[in-house]
């Protein structure tokens, strides 16, 4: 079993205005260093799967062919071995 | 003539669909049904209306679960023989979705929802839903969204202003297309496009909401007169033949 942790961002192509909202906060607060500031989505599963390549496959597709818009968005897969569940 | 059949889908969080089916049967005086999403088959319709809503609560992204319904295969299927499909609002991004329709719809620039009457140019009148416009004719309808920024790649963007696939702009009273005009950061303005085959539009504005003069804008009106009146050309150049 396999814990898998899907983050979607937009793409770094395409503005994202709620990003750019939040580093203005972020300045408010004093931070003044801080900037590229991007907003995606965080999705997380677990997988009935033996092998982490068959966990990061099933993880891979799921996102391409539904949890990311690949004309807008990217994602990045971070798995986990999961014992005794 | 026969009454041209419109074929209304509803999901679950559609809430412009009894509007479509108000505008097209009964005022455009045709024949309109609604089909729920769990269908598997559209029947014998002649014109599909995915209407505005947030289908599904807009979670994940605008659109993205509705194409997984039963009746969206049949919509495909109907969409790739040629048939007649109008995406609004939540159905654009439905479509786009369903990938009908090149793009996205990305969150509105402002990161404001937008919900008021905005003018846009008929950009293309030789489609089969605006063949009752004027070239550059201007019409007044609402729009009422929170994500209607129409983005796709450059490449993209040039093949659908090279083939007259945008259809409708943003522009200002006077038929401008102005950054001011621009409620929501679409590329070049952009409101509403045709797949290039020409039967299938997406487009942000509610023409359903602009057809009652009794709501006080009837400009959406030729939207649906245009799809009527292109299935009476398309006969008699059949009985021409």
């Amino acid at each position: 079993m396999y814990h898998s942790k899907i983050t979607i961002i937009l793409r770094k192509s395409i503005l994202d205005p709620q990003g750019k909202a939040v580093e203005l906060g972020i300045h408010s607060l004093g931070y003044t260093g801080v900037a590229n500031v991007r907003i995606g989505k965080c999705v997380e599963m677990d997988i009935d799967a033996n092998q982490r390549d068959e966990a990061e496959k099933i993880s891979r597709e799921i996102s391409d062919k539904l949890l990311a818009n690949p004309i807008m968005e990217d994602f990045s897969i971070s798995l986990e071995e999961h014992k005794g569940l | 003539m026969e009454k041209i059949k419109f074929g209304v889908i509803v999901f679950p969080g559609s809430n412009c669909d009894h509007d479509a089916h108000y505008a097209s049967g009964q005022l455009a005086g045709q024949d309109s049904r609604l089909i729920w999403h769990k269908e598997h088959s559209l029947g014998d319709v002649d014109v599909v209306i995915v209407p505005g809503g947030f289908s599904y609560g807009d979670y994940l992204r605008c659109g993205a679960i509705a194409r997984f319904s039963p009746i969206m295969k049949d919509v495909v299927r109907f969409a790739g023989k040629g048939g007649i499909v109008i995406g609004i609002c939540n159905g654009f991004q439905i479509l786009t979705e369903a990938g009908l329709l090149p793009g996205v719809l990305l969150r509105n620039e402002s990161l404001l929802f937008v919900c008021r009457n905005v003018s846009i140019r008929t950009e293309n009148i030789s489609t089969r839903f605006t063949g009752t416009c004027q070239k550059g004719e201007v019409l007044n309808v609402p729009i009422a969204h929170g994500d209607g920024n129409y983005f796709a790649e450059a490449d993209t963007i040039r093949k659908l202003e090279e083939n007259g696939q945008v259809v409708f702009r943003y522009c200002d009273e006077n038929g401008r297309v102005t950054k001011e005009s621009n409620p929501n950061g679409s590329v070049n303005n952009i409101a509403g496009i045709v797949n290039e085959e020409g039967n299938i539009l997406g487009m942000m504005p509610h023409p359903e909401r602009a057809s009652d003069a009794l709501l006080g804008l009837t400009d959406g009106k030729k939207i649906f007169e245009s799809i009527i009146h292109s299935f009476v050309s398309s006969a008699q150049q059949f009985a021409a033949v």
